[in-house]
């Protein structure tokens, strides 16, 4: 009673979120004995019975977590809960732990054996979340547990749990590196999953863990290419920004003779790259040199791996995700041939119409393209003029581009569109222009004159930053031709009198100075108001001022003696120590004295030497040895975790790493495969429930794949291809969509799983499978069953004795395997052809086959010498073992060692047939090739997996009334959990 | 790549954060602050700053600012995409993304962020497959079955945005009666981008719910006639401190439709003090604070064209702005996509019932601004 009423006060104080409510908050203090008091409730509601209570508490509980405050000494009260049946607390409790279990570690360790019931539940959306938040806990103490979960995971039958697997691994990196090498395994594994669902996911690992391992890419560049188009959005953005690394380091230059070009003529450069050839030392040079000459002999091909990339990702062109956009964009730039490249000019304009941010980072990238592919963006001018309600970076950056666009034909457009800007209130925007002005003139001889004027008449702008940075802009183009501005100059010097910016004023005094002979007359008489004014003016400007006397005493001293020594008095004692030194230095060097030394004789050289005029730089040139897009290239500065991108190689290396061996029989028409999956696919996605790794999905989109990536073709490809791939990506979707529905539809399949279970658990030993139905074999069938006889040739395989007869009225020739499709690992020793099987006869044969541990199906073809069968064999679960002997001894030490994650029980009702020892004994080595520990108090029976020879161990303890228990102890967590349902089903049925 | 996040109002205060790894403390974010107070206006921020340790990427939504903090190297404009997606996830579940909406669903907001991000990287944004994990406030299920699409034209670009409501796995097709228009379109990830390429339809298994199912972009070739006129005399007197402003709006062009929602706003320098004017048709504000001028027309009546006119007074002894403020505006014509865009059929194909079919075209003035 207390605690509801409690909660209906509390209630009342959290309903008014948002004002500051130290006095009724739960969470705002600790200190306070009444707070104490509210902890207490809520830890009250969370003991109580009541699932709404329990809620109710937790949601408030969250909603401190999210405002930020400190709800960790509710840790052991909220812990309890980690098993609660409601799966609303249940969720809310796992975001408590994910954001506490790091300060709580010790108590934190109480929740993990729930997750790890978790990992074992059929449901894949249960395994996935319990995965998920075990691997969110940040407890170092729990990184076996962690890694062994991991591991399991990824050969999980479910992509979904696949790819939580693929994101907990750099969890798990971060919290100890040291498990890098086993996290490597794990990658490599997942890599080779052909499903959409776990490819974004695992790039993503591998780019956090082991970004500098491109040789895993190569097996798998293919696929990842093929894949892209139907690969979340997300995962699109990091798989085309790792492949475009990996272009790089494996393809080569497609612009190699175009630049060599560029640097030979030399014309088609764009302004600011001029002096890039002096930069380059000779070495590079003649290794340039050496790669024009080997470019000579032979001409440029272009790897059709790297076609393939160019062609699959260019759809990507049109993705509604802004980052996707510009994935391909940066990739295009800079793997694509210069003709090429203009596609991506388009699509980045349209982001240009998106939100304000998205503009600010695609204009980023934008100025650093126009810098060396100028031409690509002219036909969008328009697109980046400015309107005066966008932000003033974004104003900036299309200014920025504007200047680069800039040429002979369209600059009097952008002038008068400058002209415009000029007007704008926002006078940062107003100074950037200015610049933009001052570049524009400096870069285009022909209109440096008419912005020199337009500049000019700024100076008598209202506005004193307007003059002032016009000033600094035409200090600049002045040092280009001075002695045609004699005018501006002494413009310029009745501007002192006004103009109180120091940089400004600065710039005035410098340019004076410079030219003085220029402006023989009014020089000295801008240094005597100078004189006047000095110790009022700012540090830059006395600094100017001391240069200007010293310039004027060296070509005019009859006039300016008297005065540059009074500047220089009042310099003497000035209070920074930089003008006091400037002045001691500069007296020394002009004023002739007796201990003067040689230099004084140069001082005229020295001050008034021809100085080179400043060259305006974009500041985006050279950004593009960033990758674009990324945060370093918009930052200008190396990000933490920058891979470099790396520079062409010199040769191609072995493109024949990328080969993967495609099996003979995709090749085939792709309608003729789309009706045997039809067959095949009731096999396994009924009597599974969730789609395994062999999820045919993909084989359809890597036959076409297959087939593309072998024409090579630089078309885009004829109708008929066309079509084919569409009919992939097609059916692709379907089937994720089925997968979908799965999660939807737990309880059918579950029906399902029981089914197909009954089937499997005859009563006699060897159940007999179909392989090859008479009617689709026109005649021939086929039927296996795993002999349970060791397989000579070869230890690690289970033997399939399969029996053919012939029904039809024809003999059946050379009877044989083919096309062996598997999953990674899994190994196959083919059946020794059968030359002839007249009819009506019937012949057996044995093959083995090493399943990998674990239920993926082995799919072949059957080729007689006129047809080809699909078809599929796969093994139940307690056909993947093979008996062992052990004492009862043996089998508890066993037993102790695989306790905890390893070890799952069950409580179950026997069936009232198999209520007797043998029963029992006979339904569990049915189900499981297990072997019966001798003289056991239990019904205990032990095996090993034939291939990795992992221990099975199978307890089977009865109680009373057909009451019993059931517990297997198995390494491979996801093998036991599929023996206990098995044997479970046995053992009730 | 994604580290934490921050919701921050309009006066800097932090109402919410959620970490995604190891906590970081919200002091992190007294760097986004220093750069709000220097920049002017809200959208002045620069949406990546550096800070010694971590990087911060924004996005301003709603007044409202979504700060993610970053630690390493990262596509920013993933960040910056991802979180528009959620402020668009948070307008769909409550209707619009603002504060009080968030603070009042705080547990619900937390466990979409939850389930959005797993250790910094995207999981689910999908709006269908976010509403079967977490459920909105409150569903209002739709017993008809309705696809409605809105043809939305601004400037020359436009949304095609469609609201599903049909059971099952239906495969739909749109055709268009002259897709030559559209010069650069984009997809949501649903559209089968090769039967676009080859037979210019739209064909799509649908998710639920509403979702913007393509955008486009008509070329320049076929520019369109903007629908209304503006005469406009916007002056300032050298002497006196005053000024004078006198619009008219007029009908162009709008193919017998009549332009609603017609609204004028007006930037007016800082010396404008006050604004006397008289509206022949509907009412204007003037904000003292913030210098504008927003005159609410409503719709266009093409016999009594609306007018606006009267005086403004200066800041006394303030020089005359140098520029005339411009106009922005905005309008709406029902029934009508001024890209001349038509849709010729929508098909269905995988499900047995019979659809209910609508669709709505619908012109809106995107960034209209009048220099003057």
């Amino acid at each position: 009673m207390s605690a509801s009423s409690a909660f209906n006060d509390e209630k009342g104080g959290s309903s008014s979120v948002g004002e500051p409510e130290y006095g009724h908050d739960p969470a705002s203090g600790g200190i306070f004995s009444s707070d104490y008091k509210r902890h207490d409730d809520l830890k009250e509601m969370l003991d109580s019975n009541k699932d709404s209570l329990k809620l109710e508490a937790m949601k408030r509980i969250v909603a401190m977590i999210a405002r930020g405050k400190n709800a960790s000494d509710l840790f052991p009260a909220v812990v309890k809960n980690v098993a609660c049946k409601n799966i609303e607390v249940k969720k809310l409790v796992y975001v408590y732990l994910v954001r506490y279990a790091e300060e709580q570690q010790d108590l934190a360790l109480l929740s993990i054996s729930t997750f790890q019931r978790g990992l074992k539940d059929p449901n894949q959306l249960i395994r996935a979340s319990a995965l998920r938040v075990l691997s969110s806990i940040r407890v170092t103490i729990i990184v076996p547990i962690m890694m062994l979960a991991i591991k399991e995971a990824a050969s999980d039958m479910s992509p979904y749990v696949r790819k939580t697997a693929a994101h907990a691994i750099p969890k798990l990196y971060s919290l100890d590196p040291e498990q890098k090498d086993q996290l490597i395994e794990v990658i490599e594994k997942l890599l080779a999953d052909k499903t959409t669902l776990v490819a974004g996911s695992v790039v993503m690992a591998f780019e956090e863990v082991c970004p500098e391992r491109i040789d895993l890419i190569h097996k798998n560049y293919r696929k990842l290419c093929n894949l892209l188009i139907d690969v979340e959005e997300w995962g699109q953005v990091v798989i085309i920004n790792m492949l475009t690394r990996y272009a790089r380091t494996q393809f080569l230059n497609p612009n190699i003779n175009e630049s060599l070009l560029e640097e030979g003529g030399g014309g088609d450069k764009t302004f600011y790259g001029s002096d890039e050839d002096e930069d380059e030392d000779d070495e590079e040079k003649e290794k340039k040199a050496e790669a024009a000459a080997l470019a000579k002999r032979k001409p440029y091909v272009m790897d059709p791996d790297h076609r393939l990339l160019l062609r699959n990702t260019k759809p990507l062109l049109q993705s509604r995700n802004a980052a996707v956009v510009m994935a391909v964009a940066q990739l295009y730039f800079h793997l694509a041939p210069k003709a090429e490249v203009g596609v991506i000019a388009k699509a980045l304009v349209r982001l240009l119409r998106s939100h304000s941010e998205v503009q600010y980072v695609v204009l980023q990238n934008v100025a650093t393209m126009t810098i060396k592919r100028r031409g690509m963006f002219e036909p969008y001018l328009k697109s980046f003029y400015i309107r005066s309600t966008d932000p003033t970076q974004i104003k900036v950056l299309k200014l920025e581009v504007l200047t680069n666009l800039a040429n002979e034909t369209n600059i009097s457009t952008i002038l008068r569109e400058f002209q415009t800007y000029i007007k704008s209130m926002d006078k940062d925007f107003v100074a950037a222009t200015i610049q933009a002005i001052g570049r524009c003139a400096t870069n285009i001889g022909e209109v440096r004159d008419t912005c020199l004027n337009g500049l000019v008449q700024l100076l008598s702008n209202r506005d004193e930053l307007v003059v002032a940075e016009s000033v600094v802009v035409i200090k600049k183009l002045l040092q280009m031709q001075p002695e045609k501005h004699s005018d501006i100059i002494k413009h310029m010097a009745k501007l002192t009198d006004n103009i109180q910016v120091p940089m400004a004023r600065a710039s005035i005094l410098w340019l004076i100075g410079e030219y003085c002979e220029h402006v023989p007359k009014i020089a000295p008489d801008v240094l005597r108001k100078m004189a006047k004014s000095f110790t009022n003016e700012e540090d830059i400007v006395k600094l100017q001022i001391i240069n200007l006397a010293a310039k004027l005493y060296l070509t005019n001293s009859k006039q300016t003696k008297l005065l540059t020594q009074y500047v220089l008095n009042l310099a003497k004692y000035d209070q920074n120590y930089d003008i006091r030194d400037r002045a001691r230095f500069i007296r020394q060097l002009i004023v002739p004295t007796e201990k003067s030394g040689a230099l004084s004789k140069y001082a005229k050289k020295l001050f008034l030497a021809l100085k080179p005029a400043p060259v305006l730089e974009s500041p985006f040139k050279d950004r593009d040895h960033f990758q674009l897009g990324s945060l370093s290239h918009l930052l200008n500065a190396k990000a933490g975790g920058y891979q470099e991108l790396p520079d062409w190689p010199e040769a191609a290396p072995d493109p024949s790493v990328r080969n993967v061996e495609v099996p003979e029989w995709t090749k085939c028409s792709s309608r003729e495969k789309r009706k045997e999956k039809k067959v095949e696919k009731p096999f396994y996605s009924d009597s599974e429930g969730e789609s395994g790794p062999t999820e045919s999905a993909d084989s359809e989109s890597d036959s076409a794949s297959g087939s593309e990536s072998r024409s090579g073709s630089e078309v885009s490809g004829s109708g008929s291809e066309s079509e084919e791939s569409e009919e992939g990506s097609e059916s692709e979707e379907e089937e994720e969509e089925e997968e979908e529905k799965d999660k939807k539809k737990k309880k059918k399949e579950l029906k399902n799983f029981f089914f197909f279970v009954s089937t499997i658990a005859p009563s006699s030993a060897l159940k007999n499978y179909e392989l090859l139905h008479r009617i689709t074999g026109e005649g021939l069938s086929v039927e296996y069953c795993f002999s349970r006889q060791p397989f000579s040739p070869d230890a690690n395989m289970v033997a399939v004795q399969m029996q053919f007869t012939n029904n039809a009225t024809s003999d059946t020739k050379n009877l044989h395997m083919e096309d062996v499709k598997l999953q990674s690992g899994m190994r196959v020793k083919e059946f020794p052809e059968i030359e002839l099987l007249s009819a009506g006869e019937m012949a057996t044969a044995v093959m083995g086959i090493d399943f990998c541990d674990s239920t993926q199906a082995a799919n072949f073809q059957l080729c007689t010498h006129t047809r080809k069968f699909f078809v599929s064999i796969q093994p139940p679960v307690g056909e993947l073992m093979r008996p062992i002997f052990l004492t009862e001894n043996e089998f508890k030490k066993e037993q102790g060692q695989l306790m905890g994650m390893n070890e799952i029980t069950e409580k179950l009702t026997l069936d009232a047939k198999c209520r007797n020892e043998h029963a029992i004994v006979q339904r569990v080595t049915t189900a499981a090739n297990l072997s019966r520990v001798p003289c056991g108090s239990d019904k205990e029976f032990a095996g090993r997996t034939v291939t990795s020879s992992s221990l099975v161990l199978v307890t089977v303890a009865t109680k009373e009334e057909g009451a019993a228990q059931l517990t297997v102890n198995c390494e491979k967590m996801v093998i036991g959990t599929m023996l206990v349902k098995d044997i479970l089903l046995a053992l009730t049925q | 790549m994604i580290h934490s996040l921050f919701l921050i109002n309009h006066s800097g205060d932090i109402f919410l954060e959620k970490h995604w790894k190891s906590v970081i403390s919200r002091s992190v974010c007294d760097y986004f602050f220093e750069a709000k107070e220097k920049a002017v206006d809200p959208e002045n921020v620069a949406p990546v700053l550096q800070t010694p340790h971590h990087y911060l990427i924004s996005v301003y939504r709603g007044k409202l600012f979504f700060l993610s903090v970053v630690q390493t190297e990262v596509p920013p404009l993933f960040v910056i995409e991802f979180l528009h997606r959620v402020a668009d996830t948070f307008q769909d579940y409550f209707g619009e993304c603002s504060e009080g909406v968030i603070k009042d669903n705080l547990v619900t907001v937390y466990e979409l962020l939850e389930e959005m991000l797993d250790n910094g990287f995207p999981l689910a944004t999908e709006s269908n497959v976010l509403k079967e994990m977490i459920r909105p406030p409150n569903i209002l299920r739709s017993v008809v079955n309705t696809l409605t699409g809105t043809t939305v034209f601004a400037e020359i670009q436009g949304v095609v945005e469609a609201c599903v409501r049909l059971t099952g796995m239906p495969d739909l097709t749109l055709s268009f009666m002259n897709p030559r228009l559209l010069d650069d379109v984009s997809f949501h990830p649903c559209v089968r981008f090769k039967r676009w390429e080859s037979e210019r339809v739209l064909s799509f298994i649908p998710p639920d719910g509403n979702f913007t199912l393509m955008t486009y972009h008509v070329s320049s070739q076929n520019l369109v006639a903007i629908p209304v006129y503006v005469k406009q005399n916007i002056s300032f007197f050298e002497s006196g401190s005053c000024g004078r402003l006198d619009i008219t709006i007029g009908p162009k062009q709008n193919m017998g439709k009549t332009v609603e929602g017609l609204m004028v706003t007006i930037h007016m320098p800082k010396v404008v003090l006050s604004a006397n004017l008289t509206a022949t048709q509907g009412n204007y504000t003037y904000d003292l604070a913030t210098k504008v001028v927003v005159w609410d027309i409503g719709k266009l009546n093409p016999q009594k064209l609306p007018n606006l006119r009267g005086s403004l007074s200066l800041q006394a002894g303030a020089p005359k702005p140098d520029e005339n403020p411009s106009l922005n505006i905005d309008l709406k014509i029902q029934q009508l996509a001024i890209s001349g865009l038509k849709v010729s059929r929508l098909d269905m194909y995988g499900e047995k019932y019979k659809p209910f079919k609508g669709v709505k075209y619908l012109t809106k003035a995107g960034k209209f601004q009048v220099r003057t």
